[in-house]
């Protein structure tokens, strides 16, 4: 484009323009194309296990025992087992982890403590699960006395999972206006009072989620209950719904997977396969549950 | 209407709980027996308020009491080693890991050691571009409906546990591994890599998303007014400005494929061994390996806790399960300063907001 021209037409597109224009597109072509390469592992791989599973992803596989040392029949008991030590923690994760959220958005002033406070949770979440595995051997295990049992591996769980329940409660508390907080005071409530009837309600959705993700991790965690509280084999009848004694050992889903996968020879690969889509979609169900309860809070928020 | 509400809103507050000043007090009128039941009541409401919030702050400190449980139960644990075996030299420095051997039980965790790094740098080779990149995308390059999509798919990427992803490494990388590279065995640190790679994806993501969202506005509202391009505001000022923010987010990645157990005990081969030596190309992501957290997770279900003698000393074989917290011990300090330095960094950001 010559000079006469350009002056002519001052806001025509210009050499550098077009260069500029194409840069910023290939660039954009990039990036899309590398976040799909980092998204298509979760749909090619969950496709992919669930064709392999289909042969062996029967009611049967579910609601049965294992057979012949692990190689036939179902998983119950390690099912069974993943719910009460799910159950176990969320009772101790829940009113700790709400309540730790409570104080660290509604009581906590801006000080050196509550900024150790916070800092504690970071990095109790950060906290490798093998070290937390460790802890609960010495802590509930050995110290305790509680042994190697349910108590134990569900009481780790919930320690590594409190910080899930307290940052989600944390925001979700945060997002609740400062206004309904101060209408309530006036008309003479204590602090407390706000809370339970103003502030909880109105924020409960949020909590809800974060309880939600705790479920999802505390269900596929494997580590921690390794020498807490999941045991290689128990004998439970088929269909049991409370096999276990919470003092016991039991078996678990990711722990099953685990060693059916590795120690294992001779497990029929399909049911290998299989036991690692339920765990999966155990996992994923509940958190495809708590985006959705999220999205529709967002949605329907009155504020 | 609108005192009526009032009115009615207060009694309800005042019927709910405590109330820490004297309301109306409906009960006068009822008789000496009617305004005693209410002052108990009164008194117990209080004392219950007073109770929750005491419970509150209690709760609210645990975090601090757990991290310093953490460390003391498993630094109990492990103490005995520390005071009868470890010479600081040997523990790092050796790669001899034979801790059950008979006559010379020896424990040197340098090979456990450089398992993890070699893990984990391929990890961070694989995952920091990508992340980096999808979380730029989200952040700046994508449409509103596609940053929801793309999010959702994210936190169902985090979701995965890590024992499904080490049976991943094992049934489907493994074979794929051999075949693609005529490698004699598919459990490598190439096959681990990846693997933690994909795992440590979705903190980074997000992360870096939430530090590219926090440039502030001006800078942007600056850089378009002088007709910049999106990539141009993303490489000039975006990128410059949430700098920190993205080190806090490669920082917590690492942090995350350090602590890495179930998918790194399934997938690396679980062989001691150094995958660096003088031959050309000096690391080979083709050998398997053994990282810190695999040989706990491996081994702690085969040492014995053994109680000390009536001298106070050990028996020997007492010292493996003890050598095997001194390696917790060595892994949670290591995401200890990770996991600060990210958050100071992070922190660093939201003041000089």
């Amino acid at each position: 484009m010559d000079g006469n021209e350009h002056t002519k037409n001052l806001f025509a597109a210009t050499d550098l323009i077009h260069k500029k224009l194409r840069a910023q597109r290939t660039v954009k072509w990039i990036f899309g194309s590398m976040s799909v390469v980092i998204l298509i592992p979760l749909v090619a791989l969950t496709s992919y296990l669930i064709i392999r599973a289909w042969p062996s992803l029967t009611w049967d596989f579910i609601t049965d025992v294992p057979k012949q040392g692990m190689r036939s029949g179902g998983i119950w008991p390690a099912l069974i087992g993943t719910l009460y030590t799910v159950t176990f923690s969320l009772l101790v994760a829940v009113p700790v982890g709400v309540m730790a959220g409570i104080y660290l958005n509604e009581y906590a002033r801006e000080s050196w403590f509550t900024r150790i406070v916070n800092l504690a949770v970071v990095n109790l979440a950060g906290v490798p699960s093998i070290v937390h595995a460790l802890f609960g051997l010495g802590a509930f295990v050995v110290f305790a006395g509680l042994g190697k049992s349910i108590l134990s591996a569900s009481l780790t769980l919930a320690i590594m999972t409190l910080p899930v329940i307290i940052v989600s409660t944390k925001e979700a508390l945060f997002a609740v206006p400062v206004t309904f907080r101060m209408a309530c005071w006036n008309l003479g409530a204590s602090r407390w009072q706000t809370i339970r009837t103003i502030v909880l309600p109105n924020s409960i959705g949020g909590i809800l989620t974060g309880i939600i993700l705790q479920v999802c991790r505390a269900a596929g965690e494997t580590a921690p209950i390794m020498f807490t509280g999941a045991v290689f084999f128990k004998f439970v009848k088929r269909g049991d719904l409370f096999p276990y004694k919470p003092t016991e050992q039991c078996m678990a889903l990711s722990y099953h997977l685990h060693t059916i996968s590795t120690q294992v020879p001779g497990v029929p690969e399909s049911m290998l396969y299989a036991t690692a889509v339920v765990l999966l979609g155990f996992v994923l169900a509940f958190n495809a549950i708590a985006i959705v309860l999220r999205t529709r809070i967002r949605n329907r928020k009155k504020w | 209407m609108q005192q009526i509400e009032k009115h009615s809103l207060t009694d309800k507050l005042q019927d709910t709980s405590s109330g820490t000043r004297p309301g109306p007090a409906s009960g006068v009128s009822r008789g000496t027996l009617g305004a005693f039941l209410t002052h108990i009541r009164r008194i117990r409401r209080v004392v219950s308020e007073r109770t929750i919030v005491c419970l509150i702050y209690i709760c609210g400190v645990s975090a601090v009491i757990f991290v310093f449980g953490i460390f003391f139960f498993v630094f109990r644990e492990g103490a005995p080693f520390l005071e009868h075996g470890f010479k600081a030299k040997e523990f790092f420095l050796s790669p001899d890991w034979y801790p059950t051997s008979a006559t010379n039980k020896r424990y040197g965790i340098l090979a456990q050691l450089v398992g993890t790094g070699s893990v984990t740098l391929v990890a961070m080779l694989v995952a920091v571009p990508f992340s980096l990149g999808t979380g730029i995308f989200i952040a700046e390059f994508c449409g509103k409906k596609t940053r929801e999509i793309m999010k959702i798919l994210v936190e169902l990427l985090a979701a995965i546990p890590s024992v499904v992803w080490g049976f991943i490494g094992l049934m489907v990388m493994n074979p794929l591994i051999i075949k693609l590279t005529g490698a004699p065995i598919g459990l490598n640190v190439l096959n681990a890599g990846i693997i933690v790679g994909l795992m440590s994806v979705p903190i980074i993501v997000t992360i870096a998303e939430d530090a590219i969202r926090a440039v502030p506005d001006t800078y942007i509202e600056a850089a378009e007014a002088l007709g910049a391009t999106r990539w141009q505001l993303v490489r000039k000022v975006i990128l410059p400005a949430a700098k920190s923010g993205l080190l806090a987010a490669v920082l917590l990645g690492v942090g995350r494929a350090v602590g890495e157990t179930m998918a790194v005990l399934m997938c690396t081969g679980h062989s001691i061994n150094i995958p660096f030596d003088a031959k050309v190309p000096f690391f080979h992501v083709l050998e398997s390996v053994r990282t810190l957290t695999a040989t706990i997770a491996a081994e702690m279900g085969e040492a014995p806790r053994l109680e000390a003698n009536a001298d106070g000393t050990y028996p020997t074989e007492a010292l493996h399960y003890q050598a095997l917290f001194v390696i917790g011990i060595v892994l949670f300090a290591i995401t200890f300063v990770i996991n600060i330095t990210a958050d100071m960094i992070v922190k660093g950001i939201r003041r000089k907001k």
